[in-house]
């Protein structure tokens, strides 16, 4: 990576568990993110694309600090080279590090939507968020509508408004193009792109791997609570050959246009976490080693990979 | 606007005739069930004048009153003298039914009313403080007291009260609505608001549990939903997020809850009204169902079914008003 200076947020060995009642009063932790490896850069988008229980959105909440109660965060968030501790993450969600939600359930239903857009910070930015809905093409009216009389598009629009309005330096968007027609799609994602011209950084949480790899400079591959991979989306287009890990060429090659070919086996669900590789028991290279030992991540022809025979 | 004004004056429209027939039912059944019962209002009127009659007065009087009609007909008389605003008279009090009604009604009115608001903020602000600490000490305490408080009957707690308060401590009046051996022109306001406070209090005490355990409810459940979680990220504090999402989304159901509640709360007053020995319409419909006194009884029970549903209308009527999802949607 060229521009090891600009990275803005680096995560490290995170790993996330739940702590919960099993049988009876039998407490047990549940493992949902597991040595969890990331950075971004300002400018630049990065896709985490996974399958649906693969720990995506709770790695939202875990940078921003809002995971329930009874989750325990272990490993090295570092915001802008300093350690992001609670505290850090408490000054800086809603100010310097901003969610896009992913639907408008994430809106109060009975609150206008002029009033959430502009936050409870005051003074309420009201004149700044009157040009930002102009530029979002959003009418003036909008701001006292209620999020249920937003059609699709509009309360897309909004929710993105809710992070452009605070100036963040991060944004991290949680699937923002499920149940959208293409064209939805790219005018969603082009917003993103354009918050990455002006020098922010995108996390763009996904399951649409097709789209990460279209719209995203880096894509971080996520399997049960962990980055197998991390490639360049250029590697996605190019091919399997061109990518590091079994399961991201496995996943590539599922894909449609590409043979449609699926992998057999399931992805593990956390608490049932496999001692060694968290892939193994799928992979069709897998030897003892793989069983033993959890792969470090390691730098790959320009990626990183977490895998004992990639080359 | 107009359109908020036409869907309202509907509603408003559709509720009545509700209750007109809701009322029209009433009286039937409630006419029925006093000519099936044993008391003779006949009887009951003369007992209450005091003095004997002659057997031909008496015929006199039943051919006045009808004894002797079949029973459709005197339904209908009745009912007819109803609408013309002749509740008869009262056997006990020997006024006219509206008069006494009229007067109770304020008596009570104030005291509901009291306790209305009372437990409303009582028990909106209490449900508030347990769904802030739910899980926690203070929602664990103020949750037992709750579960305590629905047990308890209301004649028990009251008699509970006057005993240390008025008794023991003697800050308030043993009963009544005003002093006794006061010309009620010399009443002032202070003098009842002091006979009020208690069995108002003892009638919020036995409604606000309802209320807080409900809000409770409503606001862990609000706090668990993706707005509040997207408030977060957004970097709200907790009280943030009460003042600016918590409120808005519990205070609908817990108005609605607190209007819906009209029936119990007038139930609950016979029971205040009876141990405080208050004026109220409470006392006057026990003392009527005690007595007999039939056109009393009848009178009440009328009323007190006009009032608990315009309780009801109330609360729908102001669903529409408050919510926007049911507002803007009609427009």
């Amino acid at each position: 990576m060229n521009e090891k200076k600009d990275i803005l947020l680096e995560i490290h060995n995170l790993s996330v568990s739940f702590c919960m009642y099993h049988h009876g009063l039998e407490q047990r932790d549940l493992q949902v993110i597991s040595d969890l490896h990331l950075n971004v850069a300002a400018g630049e988008i990065v896709a985490v694309a996974g399958s649906s229980g693969s720990g995506k959105s709770l790695l939202a909440s875990a940078i921003l600090g809002i995971l329930p109660g009874n989750a325990t965060v272990r490993g090295q968030l570092y915001y802008k080279g300093k350690e992001l501790t609670k505290e850090r993450q408490g000054q800086l969600r809603g100010s310097e590090i901003a969610l896009v939600p992913q639907s408008v359930t994430y809106l109060d239903p009975r609150m206008k939507v002029g009033a959430q857009a502009v936050g409870h910070k005051r003074p309420y930015p009201t004149g700044k968020l009157r040009s930002l809905f102009q530029r979002l093409c959003l009418p003036e009216k909008t701001e006292r509508l209620y999020p249920f009389q937003l059609s699709g598009g509009m309360a897309r629009r909004v929710l993105v408004s809710t992070a452009l309005i605070t100036d963040a330096q991060l944004v991290i968007a949680d699937e923002p193009t499920p149940g959208m027609g293409l064209g939805q799609a790219m005018e969603a994602l082009g917003m993103f792109r354009e918050m990455a011209k002006d020098g922010k950084a995108v996390i763009l949480i996904t399951h649409d791997i097709d789209l990460a790899f279209e719209f995203a400079d880096r894509v971080a591959v996520f399997y049960a609570g962990t980055t197998v991979e991390i490639a360049p989306a250029s590697d996605f287009k190019r091919g399997a050959d061109a990518l590091r890990h079994p399961y991201s060429k496995a996943l590539w090659k599922a894909l449609p246009q590409n043979g449609f070919q699926p992998i057999g086996g399931f992805q593990p669900y956390a608490g049932n976490l496999p001692k060694g590789c968290l892939f193994a028991p799928r992979c069709p290279h897998k030897t003892a080693k793989c069983e033993d030992s959890v792969p470090a991540i390691k730098e790959v022809r320009g990626g990183e990979v977490r895998c004992h025979h990639a080359t | 606007m107009k359109g908020t004004l036409g869907r309202l004056a509907r509603i408003f429209f559709t509720y009545s005739v509700k209750v007109i027939s809701l009322l029209l039912a009433v009286s039937a059944i409630s006419f029925v069930l006093i000519s099936a019962s044993p008391v003779d209002p006949v009887q009951q009127y003369i007992l209450g004048l005091g003095t004997t009659i002659s057997p031909e007065q008496r015929a006199e009087m039943e051919d006045y009153w009808g004894v002797d009609e079949p029973p459709l007909q005197r339904y209908f008389g009745w009912l007819s003298e109803l609408l013309h605003g002749n509740f008869g008279e009262s056997a006990i009090y020997r006024r006219p039914v509206a008069d006494i009604i009229r007067e109770r009604f304020a008596n009570s009115l104030a005291l509901m009313l009291c306790a209305w608001v009372l437990s409303a903020v009582i028990g909106f602000g209490l449900g508030c403080i347990m769904g802030m600490y739910h899980g926690r000490l203070p929602d664990g305490i103020l949750k037992k007291i709750c579960y305590i408080l629905s047990a308890i009957p209301t004649f028990w707690l009251g008699l509970v009260l006057l005993l240390v308060f008025s008794v023991r401590l003697r800050w308030f009046p043993i009963g009544f609505s005003s002093p006794i051996g006061v010309l009620n022109e010399n009443v002032t306001i202070w003098q009842k608001l002091h006979h009020l406070i208690l069995p108002a209090f003892t009638l919020s005490l036995m409604s606000f549990a309802n209320i807080a355990l409900h809000t409770r409810q409503k606001l862990i459940d609000v706090q668990g939903s993706e707005y509040v979680l997207f408030a977060k990220a957004r970097g709200e504090g907790k009280w943030t997020i009460l003042r600016r999402h918590g409120v808005r989304n519990i205070l609908l159901p817990a108005l609605s809850l607190q209007f819906a509640s009209f029936a119990e709360l007038f139930g609950d007053s016979v029971m205040a009204e009876n141990v405080f020995s208050y004026p109220g319409l409470g006392s006057a419909v026990s003392a009527a169902g005690l007595n007999s006194d039939v056109p009393l009884l009848l009178g009440v029970t009328l009323f007190s079914a006009l009032f608990v549903c315009t309780g009801n209308m109330v609360a729908n009527l102001l669903y529409g008003v408050v919510d926007p999802q049911i507002r803007e949607v009609g427009e």
